[in-house]
């Protein structure tokens, strides 16, 4: 419920670790808003989220260390430089790296050279791999992805794909709001269409 | 954790100095502004002193408590300390303490030097000083409570003016309060005790009311 329109009702899934679901679903159809209900920015009019069998508002604040969410906007502070964004953005979330690790994850998400640099001199794509690069260092299970592909070029969309990839290898789930198609070789690839 | 939201708004705040010298440079011209309009009667700026010095440190610390949650709000980093693994009101809470840094404190250490403008003697530039360091204290946790209730509102400025001016006023009149006392030659500790009762009552509850509303305006 957004106001006083239904976005969408009926919803019934559960996810087995490996898995990689498609949301899919015309401009305004509530792909965000599932999103943000998934990760307790919003809170479902009706119904219940449970992780690991408990409900995700029990859970309090350990829900969030086995999440990670990526909205529209990439979360990246123009102040900071990207390796200043990537470290103080995973200590926020309880995980100190490295700073050798972040130098690696950085230079991973082809951005090697500029880790220093103020994020407010980058494009808008290079900044949103500076978002991405925490996908590299977090040891998150669910990800939750909103739009992180626009603006990005081949390169770095293959990046993406290969980091989910990984994450299902190793157990994870992704949550992913987009419309391309990312034909991955891992896991298994659910698609879930939401109607307006 | 505490610490490192603490180090990162610092940090912040290092990196766009101009918005910390803004709001100092707004206290010392309001403050000077009283004692120039008025004229050399040492007996008339003694007596309105306290008020005039507390008023404008309330004014100065409107001007820095819309930017506390709305640049994070902005580029999405808000959102990111939301699904931090630690209980928000912690979150609310470093980022008040370093809103206290880096707006209230350094107008707590520049207010004895522009209090001199008003012919105050030592004892009484001392109070102003102490008085004022636990009373902004208040107006940091008071006012971050309006920093997240007009999150995201256009014309939130005068709007967090309006919510949080009229919850200034106990800290305004006890703060002030102890500094007259000082100037009639009585004691200022009641006042200062007060205050900071005010200050532990805010303390308890503001980070929380500040949680919610911030729960609320990012929906």
């Amino acid at each position: 419920m957004r106001g006083d329109r239904r976005l969408f009702r009926g919803l019934d899934l559960s996810l087995a670790p490996g898995t990689y679901v498609q949301l899919i679903g015309p401009n305004g159809s509530g792909k965000t808003s599932l999103l943000r209900i998934l990760c307790r920015l919003l809170e479902p009019a009706e119904g219940e989220i449970r992780w690991d069998g408990a409900n995700i508002r029990a859970l309090g604040e350990d829900y969030f260390s086995a999440v990670t969410y990526l909205g529209h906007r990439p979360g990246v502070k123009d102040e900071l430089s990207a390796l200043e964004n990537l470290t103080i953005a995973n200590a926020l979330n309880g995980v100190e790296v490295e700073t050798e690790s972040a130098f690696g994850a950085l230079q991973q998400m082809g951005l090697a050279g500029r880790e220093r640099l103020p994020a407010r001199f980058l494009s808008e794509g290079q900044r949103r791999r500076v978002g991405l690069a925490r996908l590299l260092v977090c040891n998150t299970r669910l990800w939750l992805l909103d739009e992180v592909l626009t603006s990005l070029d081949k390169g770095a969309v293959g990046l993406v794909r290969s980091l989910i990839e990984e994450h299902l290898n190793r157990g994870g789930i992704a949550i992913v709001a987009t419309h391309q198609e990312l034909e991955l070789s891992a896991g298994v690839t659910k698609r879930l269409e939401l109607t307006t | 954790m505490l610490r490192w939201i603490v180090w990162r708004d610092l940090i912040l705040a290092w990196r766009r100095r101009s918005d910390i010298l803004s709001t100092v440079f707004f206290f010392v011209i309001v403050v000077s502004l009283f004692p120039l309009g008025i004229g050399p009667e040492t007996q008339l700026l003694r007596s309105i002193a306290p008020g005039v010095v507390w008023v404008a440190a309330l004014l100065a610390s409107m001007l820095s408590l819309g930017r506390l949650f709305a640049n994070d709000y902005q580029d999405g980093t808000l959102e990111q300390l939301l699904l931090t693994p630690q209980p928000l009101f912690l979150v609310v809470l470093g980022k008040v303490l370093a809103h206290w840094i880096i707006a209230e404190l350094p107008l707590v250490l520049i207010a004895p030097l522009v209090g001199v403008q008003f012919d105050l003697s030592r004892q009484t530039l001392w109070v102003l000083f102490v008085s004022l360091l636990l009373g902004t204290r208040i107006l940091s946790l008071i006012g971050s409570v309006g920093a997240a209730l007009t999150l995201g509102l256009r014309g939130g400025g005068v709007l967090i003016s309006i919510l949080i001016l009229p919850l200034y006023i106990p800290a305004l009149i006890f703060g002030a309060g102890a500094v007259e006392a000082t100037i009639i030659g009585t004691s200022a500790a009641p006042h200062l005790y007060l205050l900071g009762a005010f200050a532990i009552v805010s303390l308890l509850f503001s980070p929380w009311a500040a949680s919610a509303a911030l729960r609320i305006s990012l929906e």
